[in-house]
Order: structure tokens, then C-alpha cells, then sequence
């Protein structure tokens, strides 16, 4: 005979909480969680009632300020009456900029670097081991000085530059000026300029977009979709008739006729750098500070990146190689079109860490004078007007937001690269 | 449990405020030491000689005002900060005081909270260019490169000046006075600008000073002054009477030379009552009856201090100026010890 009983049910009681093994961990959690926001809550408080008691309370009205000061480097138009607002922005935009030219310099010399420290020419291997060992192992605030340095002191000032026999000449024609002060490359000039759109009014984030960029674009993109078009009509008849027809020179057409069009209607020419009283006046101004920087971050996050490559070869079975040999590829397409694709996936997601790295290191601009936010929000702006702990706030802000983004978008790029399992 | 940690928050919170509201000159008198914020190196104000020993014309200041109130001249610790981490040093109380080329302005003293107690150096911003270029005027700069120290008011002045004469510049921002040197002599930059004194001061450690010149512009008023943390008015008083004690030395004839002489009393009351024989001067500011005389003790009243560090015999050779006494037609002027 079997007796079926229902299983007795349990009612909650407030002890389980603390001796019912099911909810004690919950318990813990719930107390521990409890104890930290009260930490955190005493903290911020304590830090508010000290300000106010110091007269300092937090408030953020002195962004609006005129900032006073002059910034070298401006992607936009910035004078010393602009608020202090305008100023952090034109420091975010030459972090911006160093961080940009830093990851794809770096991520260029990187893969290079690592590839060749797996090939079986002993010198070239070895050469790029001491390469890797030498920048890996001394912080990356000693390059950007020694970069600054040797800039500085290797190089001609303009005054080499002036009299009959001048110490120092340009270079490329007469086009570059490369000088202790940065280097002068020629800039472009458009004499019928379509002109500007102003967005964003008066407000400090305004700036002005160049129509003509934005008629180069589009006739750029509009170059690219009919080559691409061309070359699909080829891949067609070649698959129906296994003859490709020769297309090379109507793609060159149809890349350059309407661009030299496009450029000579407006005017297209070249502004030369001439040396004109202290300094050289016309041309784009590469300030050395940010050469220094670019060059020395880049180097630096080479190195690791170069390892990061070669982890990722190795990690491709030797097995590929061997088959792609076998299908009488060459070594170089054996790596361009076998083992690289494979190894991207093992590579991205500690090259996320490395931009993120070298976006941060950038803050260490002003060891050589290179304004970037840091230089403007986090230096003049808070010396100034005396309000660290909001310049400070909002700096950490504006790189968390930097490398949040830098993260989403490469790992937006690592999920479409990647292996897709069943 | 529970309670032993809100007990141990509770003491927390309440050192953290004791320290706050405790009073300078104790803490100083506690430690036994006073930390004193100074350039990262500046020679003639403050710099350290071959001994590593820091010396100049702020470092004596520093070393009057531990003289003071510990009774021992070499009882300071120097804290080096630059332009941009000196106000945060200060205000974080790493330092007791700031003595630093540092300029007297509004916002720094209103808004900043700060207490500038007294002007050591009266100075004015000037520039500096190798002879080779022959420019005698600042507003022949047109287009030039121009070094500035940053988180200063010389950059703020500097801005004013080229908007003002509409003639443009191109800034390099520099962190301290020794990078500023080496990109000037480099000629990675045409001109370097900081306050006159400071100028002088960098070019009597050139190879050759006389290759460059100072023009005759002098932008802006720059009164340099030590200055100490808003609201602390006891230990303000120290700092501000000290710097008067030197002064009025200097003024009533008392000299590191004749001081112990005069110490024993003379016929000068006031000189009594500053050398502490006399009334309780000493008492008031809660030190030792001899606190001024220590000072001056230390490095000598303000003629010499300035003589031995900056003046006209020393290799920076600044003349005095407008640090002159009121009484020589500078602007030197201690309120009386009464």
C-alpha cells in the first residue's frame, strides 16, 4: 500500500533568511550591496559638505566663462574670448585626432611587426624581437619625451631656413619644410570654394563642414559604386562565358575624369608653406608636439600589438600552412588569404584593450605640449578657474564615453568576423 | 558587529573633520616641520645648489617663517609644484604654504579660497628673445613662437596682449621652467615669456647671456606673494607678520649681523617690540616671544635676503626696483608693530 502525501508545505519565515542555505547567499549579497551604496552615499556626501564648507560647491556655471587662453592646435575656430566650454571641445577633438592617427599607425606597424617576427629570416626576426622588447619595456611617457627631444633638438629651426645660404633647405620641391617646430606640408586651396555650412549656431560645439570635402565624397562614393558595378558585369561574364573582359582602364576612367572634372571646376591647387618672418606661414602645420605623440604612442602600442599578431598566428593549426602549401600557394598569399583571416578572430578582442590603451595614454599629451583634453579641460581650465573636482568628473567622463565607444564598435567588428558555430 | 563599524565610520568621519578645523600652527608645531610648496626649480628664488641643499629668494621665506613658529630654519620640507599642481597641493593641504613666484589676483585670493598674505616680489611680465633676431618691441612679435609656462597668468596676459595689439602668436605650452629653457635655446620657440624676475633669473644659467635681450615691455602686473588656505586666519596672521617682520627689519636697520646685539633691548621701541623685548607681540600670534627675531635669524631681513639671491651682485642681477623701501621710493611698505 502506498501513501501519497503531499510534500508539507513550507511557509516562509524571516530566520531562513539567515539559516536556509537557499536564501542566506541572497541574504549576503543583499547586505553586502546595502553596506557599499551606504559607503559611497558617505563618501559623495562628505565630499559635497567639505566643498561647501571650503565655499567651493559644486556647480558647473563656469563653462560658460570666456576661457582667456590660446590653444596652438584648433580643428575649429577657437579664440582666447571662446568659454571654457569651446575650449574643453577643441581639446576632445586633438585627443580625438592623436587617438585616431595612433590606432591606425600602430595596428599598420603592428601587423607588420608580428609577421615578421615569425619569419625565417634570422636577422629580420631578430631585429624585430629587440624592436618589440625595447618598447614594451619602458613606459611610453619616456618615447614621447625622447621623441619630443630628438625632434627638437635634431631638427633645423626656421631661422636655418632664411638668408642667401641657408643652413637647411625643403624638401620634395620645395614643398615640405620640416623644422624643429613641426613639419609644413602643402595644403589644399580651392579658389571657387563652394563655401561652408555653419551648424550648431553659436553654440560651443558649432563648426563649420566644407562643402567642398563633401563634393569630393560624394563623387568619390559615387566613383566607387560604378567601378564595383563595372567589376560585378565582369565577374558575370566571365562566370557565363569564362572569358573576363579587360576593365582596368575604363575603372581608372571612371575613378579619376570625374574627380579632375569635379576638382578643376572648383579651383583645385596647392598652398605651398613659405617662410615668412618667425615662422613658415601657409600649408598645414604638423606641430611637432603632435608627431612626438603620434609617433611615440603608435611605436609603443606596435609593440604589443606585434604580439598579439603573432599569439594569433600561432594559434592557426600548422595544418593550414601545410595545406595551403600543398595547393601550391605561395608563402605570402598563404598568409594573406589562409592564416591572417583565421587568426583576426583570436587577434580583435585583445586589440580592443590596446586602442583603448593608447586612446588613454594620449592624456599624457602635455608632456610635450600637446593640448588635447587633458591640456585644456584637465589642465588650463581647472588651474584657472579652480574647479578640480567637476573639470576632473567630466574628463573621467569624456574618456569613459571615448572607449565605450571604441569598444562597441570593435565588438560590433569581432561579431562579424567571427566563426559562426552551429 | 554593526555597531563596531558605525563606531569606526564615526571616528572616521570625525578626524576627518578634526583635520580640517584644526589649526595650522598646531599641526606644524605637531609635526615639527612645515612643508612648504616651491617652484620645481627656479634659480635665484628657489632651486637646490650643489648640496641638494634648496635655496633662494622664496626658499628664505619658507625658512623665515619655520624659523618662526618652530624656532629652526631648516625645519621645512620643500614640496616642488608646478604652475598647474600648485593650487591643488594647497588646497589639498599637502602644503602648509605656497611660496612660489605665485600672482596676487582676484579670482585666485576670492574664488579660489585662498589667502595671499603679503607681496615678497612686486614684478611684471616680460619677454625674452635672442639678440639675433633683432626685435626691440613686443609688438614686433607679430607671427612669432612663444614659450609659456602653463596653468599661469602669464598665459591669460599673453592671450590679452597679442588680442589687444592684434598680432597673432603661436603658443607652446610648457610645464616647467627647465623644458621652457631647453625649447628656447633650441629654438623650437622665438620667444619665451614668463614674469621679468623669472627671466632674469633663467638667463643667468645660459651659456651666454648676453646673447639675449629683455624687451622693454613689461604686460602686466604680477604681484608674487606666499599665500595659505582660506579660513585659517591664525596661521594666515604668522605668515603675513613674518613677511612684515623682514620688511620692517630691513626698514628699522636690523640686520642678521647686529640682531643679537639689538636683541638684548635698545632705545627704539618698535624695534623692542618686534625683536620681542618689549610687549607680547609673540604671545598675540600664539608663538615665542622671539618668533621675529628667529626670522630674521634665518636669511636676514628682506634687503639682504634679496641681496644674496637675486640682487645686483648675484649673477641674476635684478635691481630693486619697486621692491625698494617705501622710504627709497619702492613700494615696500610693512604696517607698524604695535
Amino acid at each position: 500500500m502506498t501513501t501519497l502525501t503531499d510534500p508539507p508545505k513550507e511557509h516562509f519565515r524571516l530566520s531562513m533568511l539567515l539559516y536556509d542555505t537557499r536564501y542566506r547567499s541572497a541574504t549576503i549579497q543583499v547586505i553586502a550591496l546595502i553596506g557599499f551604496m551606504l559607503l559611497a552615499a558617505w563618501i559623495i556626501s562628505n565630499t559635497i559638505q567639505n566643498l561647501e564648507a571650503l565655499g567651493k560647491p559644486v556647480e558647473f556655471g563656469f563653462f560658460g566663462e570666456p576661457a582667456s587662453y590660446d590653444i596652438n592646435q584648433r580643428l575649429l575656430e577657437y579664440t582666447s574670448r571662446d568659454s571654457h566650454l569651446r575650449a574643453a571641445f577643441i581639446g576632445l577633438l586633438n585627443t580625438l585626432v592623436v587617438a585616431v592617427l595612433g590606432c591606425i599607425t600602430a595596428t599598420i606597424v603592428g601587423v607588420f611587426v608580428g609577421v615578421l617576427r615569425l619569419s625565417n629570416n634570422w636577422l629580420i626576426a631578430r631585429i624585430m624581437t629587440v624592436y618589440v622588447e625595447m618598447f614594451r619595456n619602458v613606459p611610453v611617457l619616456l618615447w614621447i619625451v625622447l621623441a619630443m627631444a630628438i625632434l627638437i633638438e635634431g631638427l633645423p629651426a626656421p631661422n636655418a631656413f632664411r638668408g642667401d645660404n641657408p643652413t637647411a633647405t625643403m624638401d620634395l620641391f620645395n614643398s615640405v619644410a620640416v623644422t624643429n617646430r613641426g613639419v609644413y606640408i602643402p595644403e589644399f586651396l580651392f579658389s571657387r570654394s563652394l563655401g561652408d555650412i555653419h551648424l550648431f549656431g553659436a553654440s560651443s560645439i558649432r563648426f563649420n563642414v566644407s562643402l567642398d570635402l563633401i563634393a569630393v565624397l560624394v563623387v568619390l562614393a559615387g566613383s566607387i559604386f560604378f567601378m564595383r558595378k563595372v567589376s560585378a558585369r565582369a565577374s558575370a561574364k566571365q562566370e557565363a562565358t569564362g572569358d573576363r573582359p579587360t576593365i582596368w582602364h575604363i575603372q581608372l576612367g571612371i575613378l579619376f575624369v570625374p574627380m579632375i572634372i569635379l576638382l578643376s571646376l572648383l579651383g583645385f591647387h596647392l598652398g605651398y608653406p613659405e617662410l615668412k618672418g618667425f615662422n613658415f606661414k601657409g600649408g598645414t602645420h604638423m606641430r611637432n608636439s603632435l608627431i612626438a605623440l603620434w609617433l611615440a604612442l603608435s611605436l609603443y602600442t606596435a609593440a604589443f600589438i606585434a604580439e598579439i599578431v603573432r599569439a594569433g598566428i600561432l594559434a592557426v593549426s600548422h595544418g593550414q600552412t601545410e595545406a595551403a602549401s600543398a595547393l601550391g600557394l605561395r608563402p605570402g598569399r598563404t598568409m594573406r588569404l589562409v592564416i591572417l583571416p583565421q587568426a583576426l578572430r583570436v587577434i580583435i578582442p585583445p586589440m580592443i584593450s590596446n586602442y583603448l590603451n593608447l586612446t588613454k595614454n594620449s592624456s599624457l599629451a602635455i608632456a610635450v605640449g600637446y593640448m588635447d583634453i587633458t591640456g585644456t579641460l584637465g589642465g588650463i581650465t581647472m588651474n584657472q578657474t579652480g574647479r578640480e573636482l567637476e573639470c576632473v568628473l567630466l574628463l573621467m567622463l569624456v574618456y569613459l564615453c571615448i572607449s565605450l565607444s571604441i569598444s562597441a564598435v570593435m565588438n560590433w567588428y569581432n561579431n562579424s568576423v567571427k566563426l559562426v558555430e552551429r | 558587529m554593526k555597531k563596531s563599524v558605525i563606531l569606526g565610520m564615526a571616528t572616521i568621519a570625525g578626524l576627518a573633520a578634526g583635520a580640517a578645523a584644526a589649526g595650522t600652527v598646531d599641526d606644524v608645531k605637531a609635526r615639527g616641520k612645515l612643508n612648504c610648496g616651491v617652484t620645481t626649480g627656479l634659480v635665484g628664488f628657489a632651486a637646490p645648489d650643489a648640496n641638494g641643499e634648496w635655496k633662494g629668494f622664496d626658499v628664505s621665506l619658507c625658512r623665515a617663517v619655520a624659523a618662526a613658529v618652530l624656532g629652526d630654519a631648516s625645519a621645512v620640507e620643500f614640496v616642488p609644484t608646478t604652475g598647474k599642481t600648485r593650487f591643488t597641493a594647497l588646497a589639498s593641504g599637502e602644503i602648509d604654504m605656497l611660496a612660489r613666484n605665485t600672482t596676487w589676483t582676484f579670482s585666485r585670493d576670492v574664488d579660489l579660497k585662498f589667502e595671499f598674505t603679503g607681496v615678497n616680489y612686486y614684478d611684471g611680465q616680460g619677454f625674452m628673445v635672442p639678440k639675433a633676431l633683432g626685435v626691440t618691441s613686443a609688438k614686433e612679435l607679430d607671427g612669432a613662437t612663444v614659450c609659456i609656462q602653463t596653468g599661469t597668468t602669464t598665459e591669460l596676459n599673453l592671450a590679452d596682449f597679442f588680442r589687444s595689439n592684434n598680432i597673432s602668436y603661436e603658443p607652446v605650452p610648457i610645464e616647467t621652467n627647465a623644458e621652457a629653457q631647453q625649447q628656447y635655446l633650441a629654438g623650437a620657440c622665438d620667444v619665451y615669456t614668463t614674469d621679468a624676475s623669472g627671466l632674469a633669473a633663467t638667463r643667468a644659467t645660459f651659456e651666454d647671456p648676453s646673447a639675449h635681450v629683455l624687451l622693454p615691455e613689461i604686460i602686466s602686473k604680477e604681484p608674487l606673494g606666499p599665500l595659505v588656505r582660506h579660513g585659517d586666519h591664525e596661521w594666515g596672521d604668522v605668515v603675513r607678520w613674518t613677511l612684515n617682520a623682514l620688511v620692517s627689519a630691513e626698514e628699522l636697520g636690523v640686520t642678521s649681523a647686529n640682531i643679537d646685539e639689538m636683541s638684548a633691548g635698545t632705545d627704539n621701541p618698535e624695534v623692542n617690540r618686534l625683536l620681542g623685548t618689549e610687549g607680547t607681540l609673540g604671545e598675540m600670534l600664539g608663538l615665542n616671544a622671539d618668533w621675529a627675531a628667529k626670522a630674521i635669524k634665518a636669511g636676514g631681513n628682506y634687503g639682504e635676503i634679496f641681496a644674496t639671491n637675486i640682487g645686483e651682485e648675484t649673477p641674476i642681477g635684478l635691481a630693486r626696483g619697486l621692491n625698494a623701501q617705501w622710504t627709497d621710493g619702492g613700494l615696500l611698505y610693512s604696517p607698524p608693530f604695535r
